[in-house]
C-alpha cells in the first residue's frame, strides 16, 4: 500500500481499473491467437513425423511405387521421387530465367505503363487456382498431342514460379541504387553490359531466394499433375517425354485408398517432401537475410 | 548570492532577454510539481544522463536548453515515462509528482500519461477528422459528456478555433504544418492533465506559428505546468520563467552522457549565469 | 518511382548517328519476350478456358449456375449451384474463422511479444503457409476429420445445433472439416500481411495516442487498426482467393465423392468449384460433361479475377489515400 492516501495521478472518472482489465484480456487473447497459430503447427508437423518415421526405409527410395498392386508387392516411391525431380528440375530451368528475364524487361527497359500493366498480368497469373492452369495446359498440350507428359507439368509449375520469381527479383533490381547505372553507362558501356555485369550480379542472393522459395511452392503441387502427368509408369523413369509418378500424386492416391499399408506410404512421402520444404524455406529466408545484409553494406 | 566567475560583472549574452517578463514569485510562494532527485538515464549499457537534480514549479514554464546530444529529450521523456517504450531503457533514481514516486515500477505509466502529457517535436496528429483528432482522447478516457464544447475549448485554448471551427470534419492532415502543432496541442490539453510537456514543439515550424504557440503557452501558464525543451535559445529567453541548461560530460573511455550544469530563473542563466559553461553556451562561444 | 524513369530516359536518349547496339537489342528483345510471355500466357488461358466452355454455355446458359444435384452425363444435365454453394461457403467460412485468429496473432507479433519471440514465431507462422495442400489434406482426412467426427461435431451440434448450420455430420469428410482445413491454409496468408501492416504504422502516431494516457489496447483500436484498415481487408481478400482456388485438399476432406447438395447443414458431405473439376480429371465422358468442366473453370477463373483485382483496388486506393508508397 502506497503511503499516499489518493495518489496525485488518480482521476476519478476515467474507469482506470476497468481499463486495465481490458487491456490485460485482449493481451491474453492475443497471445492466446498466437499460441493456436504455433499449436496448429506443431500438431500437423508432429503427426507428419510421427505416422512417416517409421516408414522411412531404404525400400522408398528403391523400389517404385505401383498403383493398384495387390496388397503384399514390395513397394516404395522411387518413381514418385525420380519423377518428381525430373518435373521440379524442369520447372525449375524455366520458370527462374523466364520470371528473370520477364523481371529486368520491366525495371531496366519498359515504359511506365508497360510495366504497371505487365505487373498487373503477373498479379492475375500469380491468383489463377492451380486447378485452371491444370485444364488449360491439358486443352493446350494434352489434347494437341494425345499425350500426357512430365514436361507439360512442368510447364505448368514454371508457369506458377514466373510470378514468384518476376516479383521479388523486380524487388531487387529497384534496390540497386540508379548511381550505379549511371556509373557504368557514364563510361560509356553498354546498356546490356550494365545490366548483366554490373546491376544483376547485385541480385543474384534475391533471385536466388525468390527461386528457392517459388520452387518450394510448386514442389508439392498436385492440383495440375493431375491433368498432366497422372499415368505414370511403375518403373523409375527420367524421361520427361513420358507421363512420370511423382510424389504429390501419389500422396493423393495413397490418401484415398481404403488400405492402410497405403496411407503409411502416404505419411512417409509426406515427410519426406515436408523436410525438403522446410530446409528450402529455411534457407531461402537464411539467403534472403544474408543478401539483404550485403545490399545493405554496398 | 553566487560569485560570477567572469571579468566584467554582466555577459553579454547572445540573446536578449524579455523584461516584459513578469518576475518569479519567490520561491516559498512556488509549488513544487516535480522533485527529480539523482537521476540518471540509460540505453542498454550507454548512459544518456548522470545525476539529475532539480525541481519543476507549477504554473511556471520551465525551458530545458543545451547542445544536441545532452541527453535533453531523454529526460523530458523520462517525466512522462514515455521512454519505457524504448527497450533496454533504465532510469535510477528518483522523479516525484507531487510527491509520488512516479518513475517506480510498479507505478502504471498509462496514468502518469493521463496527468502529464506530450507534445510532440514533429506535428503528428490522427488520420481522423480535426474533430475526432481532439475527441477520440476524450472518449477513451471517459469525458464523453459535453464532448462538443470541450473540443470547442480545447481548440480554443490552443488559438486554432477559429481557422478550423468551419470544417471540423475535415481531415487533419489537410492543415499546415503549424496548425498541425496546434491541433497536436489541442488535443493534448482537451484532456485536462497538469503538466505539459514539450520536446521541441517548434522546431518543425516557421517564425509566425512558432510564435502563436509561444503565445499560446504564456496564455495557457495560469492553468498548466509547461515544460519546454529547446535548442532554441532566444525561444527560452522569450517563453521561460526557470531554465535549465544541460551539457555534455565526457568520460574516461570516451562515453558522453547529459549533465545538469545550471537551473535558475531565465534572467539569470541568460544574464550573470554562475558556471562558465552556461556562460559559453549563452553567449554563443560553444554550442 | 525516379528509378525507372532514369532507366527509361537514358534508354530513350538520342543517339545521334550511333547505331544501336547489337548486345542491347537482343537482350531488350529477349527479356521483353519473356515478359510477352506472361502476357501470352494469361491471355491464352483466358481465351481457351472460355472456349472450351463454349459448347455447354450455349447449351445450358446461365440455368447452369442455378441447376443443382445435377451432374449426369446421361440425361445430360449439368449444374454447377453445389459447387458454387461449397465455394462460397468454405471460402468464407475459413475466412471467418482465419481472420480474427490471424490478426490476434498478428498484433501479439508486432506490439506485444517480447523480442527474442518475435523471430521464431514469425518463421514459424509462416512455414504453416509453406505446407503443401496434399499434405494438409492428408492429415485433414487422416487425422482431423476423424477427430472431428468423434469429438467435435457431436458436441458443436448439441451446443449449437438450433442453428441449421451444425446438423448432425454423418461423416468426416464434410464442408465443415474443409472449412478447418482451409482456415490452416488461410491464416498465414492474413497474418503475415497484418504484421508487416502493423509494423508499418508510424511510430509518432502510436507514441501520439500512448502520450495521451490511454492504454495499449486502445492505441491499437484507435490507431493501429484504423490506420490498416484497408491493408488488412486487401489481405482477407488474398486469403479468400487461396481458398477459394484449392482443389487437392477440398478433395480429400471436402466428401465431394460421396454427395454434394446445397443444404444449410455445414456437416454434410459437399463439393466446391476447384474440387469439382480437379475430380473429373479421371476423365469425362461426353463433350458436354467436358465442356461443363471448362464451365466451372470459367466462373472459378472469374471468381479468382475479381477476388485480385478487388484486392489490388483496394491496395491501390488506399496507398493514394495515405500519399505514400
Amino acid at each position: 500500500m502506497s503511503a499516499v492516501e489518493v495518489s496525485p495521478l488518480h482521476r476519478p472518472n476515467d474507469r482506470l481499473r476497468r481499463r486495465k482489465v481490458v487491456n490485460r484480456a485482449m493481451e491474453v487473447i492475443a497471445m492466446l491467437a498466437a499460441a493456436i497459430g504455433v499449436a496448429i503447427l506443431f500438431i500437423v508437423v508432429y503427426k507428419i513425423v510421427r505416422n512417416g518415421a517409421g516408414q522411412i526405409n531404404w525400400d522408398l527410395f528403391t523400389k517404385s511405387y505401383i498403383p493398384l498392386a495387390p496388397p503384399g508387392t514390395p513397394e516404395g516411391l522411387a518413381n514418385a521421387f525420380v519423377g518428381t525431380i525430373v518435373i521440379v528440375g524442369f520447372a525449375v530451368a524455366m520458370g527462374i530465367p523466364t520470371g528473370t528475364l520477364a523481371a529486368i524487361y520491366l525495371v531496366e527497359f519498359a515504359p511506365r505503363r508497360v510495366r504497371s500493366f505487365v505487373s498487373l498480368v503477373l498479379d492475375i497469373l500469380q491468383g489463377i487456382p492451380a486447378v485452371v492452369l491444370g485444364i488449360f495446359y491439358y486443352e493446350l498440350l494434352v489434347i494437341t498431342t494425345h499425350q500426357q507428359r512430365a514436361l507439360w507439368g512442368s510447364i505448368a509449375f514454371a508457369t506458377m514460379m514466373l510470378p514468384l520469381v518476376a516479383r521479388s527479383t523486380m524487388e531487387v533490381l529497384l534496390l540497386v541504387p540508379n548511381s550505379l547505372r549511371e556509373a557504368s553507362l557514364g563510361l560509356g558501356v553498354a546498356r546490356w553490359r550494365t545490366t548483366l555485369g554490373i546491376v544483376l550480379p547485385q541480385t543474384v542472393g534475391g533471385i536466388l531466394t525468390g527461386g528457392i522459395l517459388a520452387m518450394s511452392r510448386v514442389a508439392g503441387e498436385a492440383a495440375p499433375l493431375l491433368f498432366l502427368s497422372a499415368l505414370g509408369g511403375n518403373t523409375v523413369d527420367w524421361n520427361p517425354l513420358h507421363p512420370l509418378q511423382n510424389i504429390p500424386l501419389a500422396i493423393f492416391s495413397l490418401t484415398d485408398s481404403p488400405y492402410p499399408d497405403d496411407h503409411a506410404k502416404a505419411w512417409a512421402a509426406a515427410l519426406v517432401i515436408t523436410v525438403f520444404i522446410l530446409l528450402t524455406s529455411l534457407g531461402a529466408r537464411w539467403l534472403a537475410a544474408r543478401s539483404k545484409r550485403k545490399l545493405g553494406r554496398s | 548570492m553566487t560569485e560570477i566567475v567572469t571579468e566584467s560583472s554582466s555577459i553579454e549574452p547572445a540573446v536578449r532577454v524579455e523584461t516584459k517578463r513578469q518576475p518569479l514569485p519567490p520561491r516559498e510562494r512556488l509549488e513544487t510539481v516535480f522533485e527529480i532527485s539523482d537521476v540518471d538515464a540509460i540505453y542498454g549499457s550507454k548512459p544518456a544522463l548522470k545525476g539529475v537534480s532539480m525541481e519543476i514549479y507549477k504554473n511556471l514554464v520551465t525551458a530545458i536548453i543545451g547542445p544536441s546530444g545532452c541527453g535533453k529529450s531523454t529526460y523530458i521523456r523520462c517525466l512522462n515515462r514515455m521512454n519505457d517504450l524504448v527497450p533496454g531503457f533504465r532510469q535510477t533514481g528518483t522523479i516525484r509528482y507531487h510527491g509520488y514516486d512516479i518513475s517506480a515500477s510498479d507505478v502504471d505509466p498509462v496514468a502518469v500519461r493521463r496527468t502529464i502529457g506530450m507534445v510532440f517535436q514533429r506535428p503528428n496528429p490522427f488520420p481522423k477528422s480535426i474533430f475526432d483528432n481532439v475527441a477520440w482522447g476524450l472518449k477513451v478516457l471517459g469525458m464523453k459528456d459535453n464532448l462538443h464544447d470541450r473540443v470547442e475549448k480545447a481548440l480554443t485554448q490552443a488559438a486554432i478555433w477559429d481557422e478550423v471551427k468551419d470544417r471540423l470534419k475535415g481531415s487533419a492532415l489537410g492543415l499546415s504544418g503549424g496548425q498541425q502543432q496546434r491541433l497536436c496541442i489541442a488535443r493534448t490539453i482537451a484532456v485536462e492533465p497538469d503538466v505539459v510537456l514539450m520536446d521541441e514543439p517548434a522546431s518543425a515550424l516557421d517564425p509566425i506559428a512558432t510564435q502563436k504557440i509561444e503565445e499560446l503557452m504564456h496564455n495557457l501558464k495560469s492553468e498548466y505546468t509547461f515544460v519546454i525543451v529547446t535548442h532554441n535559445m532566444q525561444q527560452a529567453a522569450r517563453v521561460a520563467d526557470m531554465t535549465a541548461f544541460f551539457s555534455i560530460s565526457r568520460g574516461e573511455e570516451g562515453q558522453r552522457w547529459g549533465e545538469l550544469i545550471e537551473y535558475d530563473a531565465t534572467e539569470k542563466i541568460f544574464t550573470a549565469p554562475s558556471d562558465k559553461r552556461t556562460e559559453d553556451y549563452v553567449t554563443g562561444r560553444f554550442g | 518511382m525516379s528509378t525507372l524513369e532514369t532507366s527509361t530516359e537514358i534508354t530513350r536518349r538520342p543517339f545521334s548517328g550511333r547505331r544501336v547496339r547489337l548486345g542491347d537489342l537482343v537482350l531488350q528483345v529477349v527479356a521483353g519476350s519473356a515478359a510477352l510471355a506472361v502476357v501470352a500466357i494469361v491471355g491464352t488461358l483466358v481465351y481457351k478456358i472460355v472456349d472450351g466452355a463454349r459448347l455447354s454455355m450455349s447449351t445450358f446458359g446461365l440455368g447452369f449456375l442455378i441447376h443443382q444435384n445435377t451432374w449426369d452425363n446421361v440425361g445430360n444435365h449439368f449444374g454447377s449451384l453445389n459447387f458454387i454453394y461449397g465455394t462460397a461457403v468454405t471460402g468464407l467460412g475459413a475466412l471467418l474463422i482465419a481472420t480474427p485468429l490471424a490478426i490476434g496473432i498478428a498484433l501479439y507479433l508486432s506490439e506485444l511479444a517480447p523480442s527474442w519471440i518475435r523471430g521464431p514465431v514469425t518463421a514459424l507462422v509462416e512455414t504453416l503457409a509453406a505446407i503443401p495442400s496434399v499434405i494438409l489434406g492428408l492429415w485433414g482426412l487422416l487425422v482431423l476429420a476423424p477427430f472431428l467426427l468423434s469429438e467435435v461435431d457431436p458436441a458443436l451440434h448439441s451446443a449449437l445445433g438450433f442453428i441449421p448450420l451444425f446438423g448432425p455430420a454423418t461423416e468426416g469428410s464434410n464442408l465443415f472439416t474443409a472449412i478447418i482445413v482451409l482456415t490452416i491454409m488461410v491464416l498465414p496468408i492474413v497474418s503475415s500481411i497484418s504484421r508487416e501492416l502493423f509494423l508499418g504504422v508510424p511510430p509518432e502516431l502510436k507514441e501520439a495516442a500512448l502520450g495521451l494516457g490511454t492504454t495499449r489496447w486502445e492505441m491499437v483500436r484507435g490507431v493501429i487498426l484504423p490506420y490498416s484498415r484497408s491493408g488488412v481487408a486487401a489481405a482477407m481478400i488474398l486469403g479468400l482467393g487461396r481458398a477459394v482456388g484449392e482443389a487437392i485438399a477440398v478433395l480429400l476432406v471436402g466428401g465431394g465423392t460421396i454427395a454434394s447438395a446445397v443444404n444449410s447443414n455445414l456437416m454434410l458431405p459437399g463439393n466446391t468449384l476447384a474440387a469439382k473439376i480437379a475430380s473429373e480429371s479421371q476423365g469425362t465422358s461426353t463433350s458436354f460433361e467436358y465442356s461443363s468442366l471448362f464451365y466451372l473453370g470459367v466462373i472459378l477463373l472469374g471468381l479468382s479475377l475479381v477476388v485480385n483485382l478487388l484486392a489490388q483496388w483496394i491496395i491501390r486506393r488506399s496507398v493514394r489515400k495515405q500519399g505514400f508508397a
